[in-house]
């Protein structure tokens, strides 16, 4: 990935929506919002390690898992009732994960601004999509940069090892989100 | 009407969930959805509910305004609401929105606008039906009229005045907000404001003390010991009331003007993010009363 390219499929997705009518881009963003795929069970089950924000907006969480061969795997948890920052939750799913981490870290906050969706979507709710993004993008460098620590003080390991600590470490990969409402 | 209703200064202005189920087929009342959520109501609504949505239907796309008499008439002709019409609007988070949206109708003095009690969390919670069905209504014919700014919408320049003459002013957001505090919090997103604080003076009662739990509003009683005997307002004051864009103060002026009768009640719709970002205006940072309620 080169400039400010987005990750292809993520590119894709900017461009549906931009090329959809006004009232088409509500009803694709409802079917993102069903592309959010349930927690899997060991994140289920451990639900008591999440840490819920008591604002008066929406709970929502997100978790990344830096794979072994340097992908990303997202995970989201937004009650049904959140259709819309499903939607978004959805967007970012489809188009991010999978991606590698530097893919992920090169990806704009911004990215979203082109997809017409400030016409359907107040621009405060629709920031969040991109205060989402900041929050996996945080997740992914923190990850990122403790695997490299880590090499550097355990030299046995050699240079393409991610420590085992750091791959799906569900208390630490948890973090709540806010999501800003108007 | 039930006993609880009954005690309110305009009962009329609130329906109940049994209320509502009874009239669903009824051709004078138009059900009509304002949710926080913009995709809420495409998930399943109310059968027979139209959708109105206070960014896209009730503001002015460019200017920070509502929106004008033609834009107006033209949404309700759209959903088949008429000047005789019974509008009961409902909504999600304690009808946070929909008591917005009665408001902004207020503005154009539709005669006969309610709101549901309990909204859509009362309606889902007693198992009541939902559909996604799209609604279709025939198109009507409503009237343009003007929108009056006059008597329950403020403007900065009134809050100054206000402030001047130490008349009550009601900040309905959250005691955070009102402190400040919010608007410091690391890696959230910006809230939309330059300065944090509440206008000098004003009271800090976060919208949500009016409502139960189920969403449903408090008595006439409760609410006469949290505003005027707690509060100290009388309803022959001069209120204004805000939040941060005014959506959470339709609620408390729907409390104080329809529900305790209260004469003049304005709401301040500029709010924190005109008055947090206005050049020279007076900022009052610590608390102006007894410390704030926990409430969001």
């Amino acid at each position: 990935m080169s400039g400010t390219a987005l990750p292809q499929r993520l590119e894709e997705i900017v461009e549906e929506f931009a090329d959809l009518p006004g009232d088409l881009r509500l009803e694709a963003l409802l079917d993102y919002s069903r592309k959010v795929p349930p927690l899997p069970p060991e994140l289920a089950a451990n639900r008591d390690a999440l840490e819920q924000v008591h604002e008066c907006q929406t709970p929502f969480f997100v978790a990344t898992e830096l794979r072994e061969d340097g992908a990303v795997e997202l995970y989201f948890d937004a009650p049904p009732e959140a259709p819309t920052t499903r939607g978004f939750a959805g967007i970012l799913y489809e188009g991010l994960n999978g991606s590698s981490a530097e893919d992920v870290l090169a990806t704009p906050e911004t990215f979203y601004t082109s997809m017409g969706l400030d016409q359907v979507v107040s621009p405060l709710r629709l920031r969040g999509i991109a205060a989402i993004l900041g929050r996996l993008k945080r997740q992914v460098r923190a990850k990122v940069e403790a695997a490299h620590a880590l090499m550097v003080i355990s030299p046995d390991e050699g240079p393409a090892a991610v420590p085992a600590a750091f791959l799906g470490t569900k208390s630490r990969a948890w973090r709540p989100m806010i999501m800003i409402g108007p | 009407m039930t006993d609880k209703l009954s005690g309110y200064a305009h009962p009329e202005r609130l329906v109940t969930t049994e209320w509502l189920a009874d009239h669903l087929d009824d051709p004078q009342v138009v059900v009509a959805e304002s949710d926080e959520d913009v995709l809420l109501y495409e998930t399943g609504h109310i059968p027979g509910a139209v959708k109105i949505d206070w960014h896209a239907d009730l503001n002015d796309p460019v200017m920070r305004d509502y929106v004008d008499s033609e834009r107006f008439a033209e949404m309700m002709a759209s959903r088949g609401i008429t000047r005789e019409t019974t509008i009961v609007f409902y909504g999600d988070n304690f009808n946070w929105w929909a008591a917005y949206a009665l408001w902004v109708s207020t503005l154009f003095g539709h005669p006969d606008a309610r709101l549901l009690d309990g909204g859509r969390q009362k309606w889902i919670e007693e198992g009541r039906p939902l559909t996604t069905e799209v609604t279709k209504r025939e198109r009507s014919t409503y009237p343009v009229v003007p929108r009056d700014d006059t008597h329950i919408r403020a403007f900065k320049e009134d809050v100054l005045a206000h402030v001047k003459a130490s008349k009550p002013l009601v900040d309905v957001r959250s005691p955070q907000e009102y402190s400040g505090e919010l608007l410091h919090m690391p890696d959230y997103p910006q809230e939309g404001a330059i300065r944090g604080g509440h206008v000098p003076g004003a009271r800090n009662v976060p919208w949500k003390k009016a409502a139960n739990d189920d969403g449903t509003f408090k008595t006439v009683e409760e609410l006469r010991a949290l505003y005027q005997a707690e509060l100290g307002l009388d309803p022959s004051d001069d209120v204004i009331a805000y939040c941060r864009i005014g959506e959470r103060s339709s609620h408390t002026w729907f409390v104080l003007s329809q529900l305790l009768g209260f004469q003049r009640v304005r709401n301040y719709d500029g709010s924190w993010v005109e008055w947090g970002n206005a050049v020279r205006v007076p900022i009052e940072r610590e608390a102006a009363t007894r410390a704030p309620t926990t409430q969001t």
